[in-house]
């Protein structure tokens, strides 16, 4: 694995590309720290994928099929036909030059290649060639260029190094939206098993276990039960999830990062105990172990593969009988949810329009769809008074929101989260208004990017975030950043210990955990994670003697 | 190809196009040809070409909505969502559209990076940056403005728009050529606009590092184009005048399809004639088509209200997953070890399986 550079070394970025270059004179570099390793044969051949075997990005040899040539072509005549957004965006980019410096990997890497307008005309040359007339004409000075072996290596460097995230959308003046043409642009990859294997072996466990990691049902409810055990050792309170029930009201569906990764087991902490809080009051909900993935990692291979791994959340909410869905927090699994799931395996009419159980409050823009996000459900509660909160037990953290890409521009949930978090929380304070909300900036990992050997890249992809987080770390000593993506959880940890060493990752939920003050609990001296409460230091000291 | 062989290509293009009418007119009074035909066959070229791009696009389906979100989405009664930014309905998506295209919103959202490297660690800033949005706005309403006036020429008599335009666009009477003796008429504001806006963008192309990267001769070229097309309208304007009414003549007949070309029309004029042709025949074929794209683009033109109302896919196909009962199949030991609820019990496997899969 690559050596990462220190941040000051990283930090010598160069934004002017070369002057007297046209960028299709300089061919692809595939650089170690900026890409993931191949995606191995038997987790291709899991689910089918094309031309399993296994590869390495490094070597001249990709081993690919004699016409692959052809392959990809007819895959790109077809997305044409297929997509009204792909054929668009070919065609009408006048390359204005307002996405280019929007895109956290071009900030943090100078790399031209990363500028949004410049990653869609890698696709844009070979369509120009292919599929018009003045391309086929004019070659090169109509802006064209054939699809060759290193043409084809450039796209996969590149699409890989796109995290879908939407920022350059927002400022494009047609919206034209890069991460759609990389969507489309890896779905041609995986028409030659091109995967990355960090998201392909995801997708593979995904479809057989559940959920990304592969943890078989058993594991699954082990480690939740080992989440029980941790509250009450923080509160004295048991509580009791149930899984795979037939007849509850509810199905609850998280990202399997947040059962397996910290932080984000605090923040299923936090779903735990405000599903017992809510038990008394009438909430029937349940687990599962076979919908037990919010995630898609079939979304950053192709849409038919993020149907495919889709597909249980419907069928285990009609399995079990339940009346509608909530979820958990994570960012592409909403983005899916929010924009794809009802079309993928829609129409829902087995489900009933949600309506909670403890208010009253019919969630009427989710009554196609009938899935809920947690922070609607939670926001909801608190603003009917129906939750006992005590803020100050968050009073150690100063906080601010990273809103991330998929909820943000996929979705449109700003509020929500902020109102929740206000209400739990005493200290918060937001990050510049160039990025936050609709304009956040990416965590740098996301759409399957958080490995471990792009670390460059994904160190590089997140210093525009990490940089707005140092600037309010500096300026009100933030210390805490939540967010409402498990991918986040882990990747912006990762980003922090990196570049703001003190500031460190919560979900929202986590938050909640700790300022719901549940029946019969004992004296909390410690937050989720075993930290001492405010005022509590010197008793943990005693108790540690 | 570097940036300079890029605009030396459509530099040299260009001249191209305005040295066929001129000596095609002059040396060979083909003055039919460039007076009638080429504009005929341009219009004919422009109009089949669009129609037949935008039922292109309109062929391949939108399979999924994807609206950008940029604004607070509707959800619970008491946040307030962002109507247009966010929209939740058509009406929301109109006003969205008229934004976009009226006013360039997203482009008002520009911001210009700033890094810098400092003691404690680089300083990422954004900077305020409108001049693109501003430029953009001048260049296409200048455009706009001068063709509506054009029709000046086009309509007999001449449509009461066409004055009112004349007079606010004329309102400066621009002490910029007070040569009152030569005869000078007043000075239009988006003549001078134009010019300047396309000065701007061009400049801007070039000077700023990561445009002139990925600037293509197709950038060039129409940049080229539309200032030749300027700058000929306004020599014919204020330096070299033709015979407006001749002119008027042949544009009238054009428009009637009543073809003439009249005695005495100076060489500029085709010139100018040509260049617009030459313009509108490229428009279909080049980037220049954002034009009617802009009303496509499904990241602008849908609602967000996907978990409202279901969209449908019209090629969506059924897909291999992986059920439940495989799925219980594979754990079914292990998830009775471990107390979780399992449709089949191992040792009655047998009886069961009659029954269907729906069981309490
Ligand atoms: S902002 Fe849009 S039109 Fe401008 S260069 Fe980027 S993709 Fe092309
Ligand atoms: S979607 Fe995000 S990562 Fe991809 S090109 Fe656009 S800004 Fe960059």
């Amino acid at each position: 694995m690559a050596q990462t550079p220190k941040p000051e070394e990283l930090a010598k970025i160069e934004h002017s590309p070369p002057l007297m270059e046209g960028w299709m004179d300089r061919p692809v570099e595939i650089r170690e720290g900026f890409y993931c390793y191949g995606a191995k044969g038997k987790n291709l051949a899991a689910v089918g994928m094309p031309n399993p075997r296994d590869w390495n990005p490094a070597d001249e040899d990709w081993k690919l099929p004699e016409d692959w040539k052809e392959i990809v072509l007819d895959g790109f005549k077809d997305r044409l036909d297929r997509f009204r957004s792909f054929k668009l965006f070919m065609d009408i980019c006048v390359r204005c030059g307002a996405c280019a410096d929007k895109c956290h990997f071009f900030i943090g890497s100078g790399d031209p290649k990363n500028m949004p307008v410049l990653r869609a005309e890698l696709f844009r040359s070979v369509y120009r060639k292919r599929f018009t007339t003045a391309g086929k004409l004019f070659g090169k000075l109509a802006g064209a260029r054939d699809l060759e072996y290193n043409v084809l290596k450039e796209w996969w460097y590149y699409l890989y190094q796109c995290t879908e995230c939407r920022r350059c959308s927002l400022f494009c003046p047609y919206g034209i939206d890069t991460a759609e043409i990389t969507i489309i642009g890896r779905e041609l990859t995986n028409l030659l098993g091109l995967n990355t294997d960090w998201i392909q072996a995801p997708v593979a466990n995904c479809y057989r276990t559940g959920n990304h990691l592969g943890i078989q049902p058993h594991a699954y409810k082990d480690m939740i039960d080992f989440f029980v055990d941790e509250i009450e050792e923080v509160t004295g309170v048991r509580v009791n999830p149930s899984f795979n029930r037939k007849g509850a009201e509810i199905l609850f569906i998280t990202p399997s990062g947040d059962v397996f990764a910290d932080p984000g087991t605090y923040t299923a902490m936090g779903y735990l105990m405000l599903f017992h809080y809510l038990e008394s009051m009438g909430l029937d909900i349940t687990w599962s172990t076979y919908a037990s993935e919010g995630g898609n990692f079939g979304f950053f291979t192709s849409h038919e593969m993020a149907k495919r791994l889709n597909a249980k959340m419907y069928a285990e909410a009609k399995r079990l009988g339940v009346k509608w869905i909530l979820g958990g927090e994570c960012g592409h699994m909403w983005r899916v949810v929010h924009q794809y799931m009802d079309t993928f395996n829609g129409p829902p009419d087995f489900l009933e329009e949600p309506v909670s159980p403890i208010t009253g409050t019919k969630f009427e823009n989710a009554k196609g769809t009938k899935m809920v996000h947690i922070t609607e459900f939670t926001a909801d509660l608190i603003k009917h008074n129906k939750l006992k909160l005590d803020p100050s037990r968050n009073d150690n953290l100063v906080l601010t929101y990273h809103d991330s890409c998929n909820t943000a521009r996929g979705m449109g949930i700003f509020e929500e989260p902020r109102y929740v978090i206000k209400n739990v929380c005493n200290n918060f304070y937001e990050m510049p208004s160039g990025t936050i909300r609709e304009q956040t900036f990416c965590c740098g990992s996301g759409a399957g990017l958080n490995a471990g050997e792009n670390m460059e890249l994904r160190m590089r992809g997140g210093l525009p975030r990490a940089n707005a987080v140092q600037h309010v770390h500096e300026k009100h000593g933030v210390n805490m950043m939540a967010c409402i993506c498990a991918i986040d959880r882990a990747a912006l940890t990762t980003l922090m210990e990196y570049w703001v060493p003190e500031v460190q990752i919560c979900g929202v939920h986590e938050l909640v955990g700790n300022a719901l003050i549940l029946d019969g609990e004992k004296d909390r001296t410690t937050d989720l994670r075993g930290e001492p409460l405010p005022g509590m230091e010197d008793m943990e000291e005693e108790e540690d003697v | 190809m570097n940036f300079i062989i890029s605009i030396l290509f459509s530099g040299i293009v260009v001249s191209v196009l305005v040295l066929i009418p001129w000596v095609g007119v002059a040396a060979f009074d083909l003055r039919f040809l460039f007076g009638v035909v080429v504009p005929y066959l341009a219009m004919a070229v422009f109009f089949i070409g669009m129609v037949a791009r935008v039922i292109g696009w309109g062929r391949s389906p939108v399979p999924f909505r994807i609206p950008t979100t940029a604004g607070q989405q509707f959800s619970l009664p008491w946040i307030k969502y962002s109507k247009i930014e966010s929209p939740k309905g058509n009406g929301g998506v109109i006003i969205r559209m008229l934004f976009e295209v009226l006013l360039f919103r997203s482009l008002f959202r520009n911001t210009r990076l700033e890094y810098r490297r400092l003691a404690n660690g680089p300083k990422l800033d954004y900077e305020w940056e409108k001049w693109l949005w501003l430029a953009a706005l001048m260049f296409h309403y200048s455009f706009l403005v001068i063709f509506l006036r054009h029709f000046r020429f086009f309509m007999e008599p001449i449509p009461g728009f066409v004055h009112i335009l004349e007079k606010l666009d004329g309102f400066l009477q621009l002490g910029v050529l007070p040569v009152s003796g030569l005869n000078v008429p007043s000075v239009f504001l988006t003549d001078m606009l134009l010019m300047l806006a396309l000065t701007y963008l061009f400049l801007r192309r070039i000077y700023i590092p990561q445009t002139r990267y990925i600037s293509l001769p197709a950038d060039y070229f129409p940049l080229f184009l539309i200032l030749a097309l300027g700058l000929t309208g306004i020599l014919m304007r204020y330096f070299i005048r033709v015979d407006i009414t001749a002119v008027k003549t042949l544009a009238l007949g054009l428009f009637t399809f009543k073809p003439t070309v009249p005695e005495g029309i100076g060489v500029i004029f085709f010139i100018h004639l040509f260049l617009i042709s030459m313009l509108i025949a490229y428009f279909p074929f080049s980037k220049l088509v954002h034009m009617a794209g802009v009303f496509l683009s499904p990241t602008r033109n849908l609602a967000n209200n996907s978990r409202m109302k279901r969209h449908i896919n019209p090629w969506d196909y059924p897909v291999k997953v992986h059920t439940y009962e495989e799925y219980e199949e594979e754990f079914r030991e292990l998830m009775i070890q471990a107390g979780l609820p399992v449709e089949k019990q191992p040792e009655k496997v047998e009886e069961q399986s009659e029954e269907t899969g729906e069981k309490e």
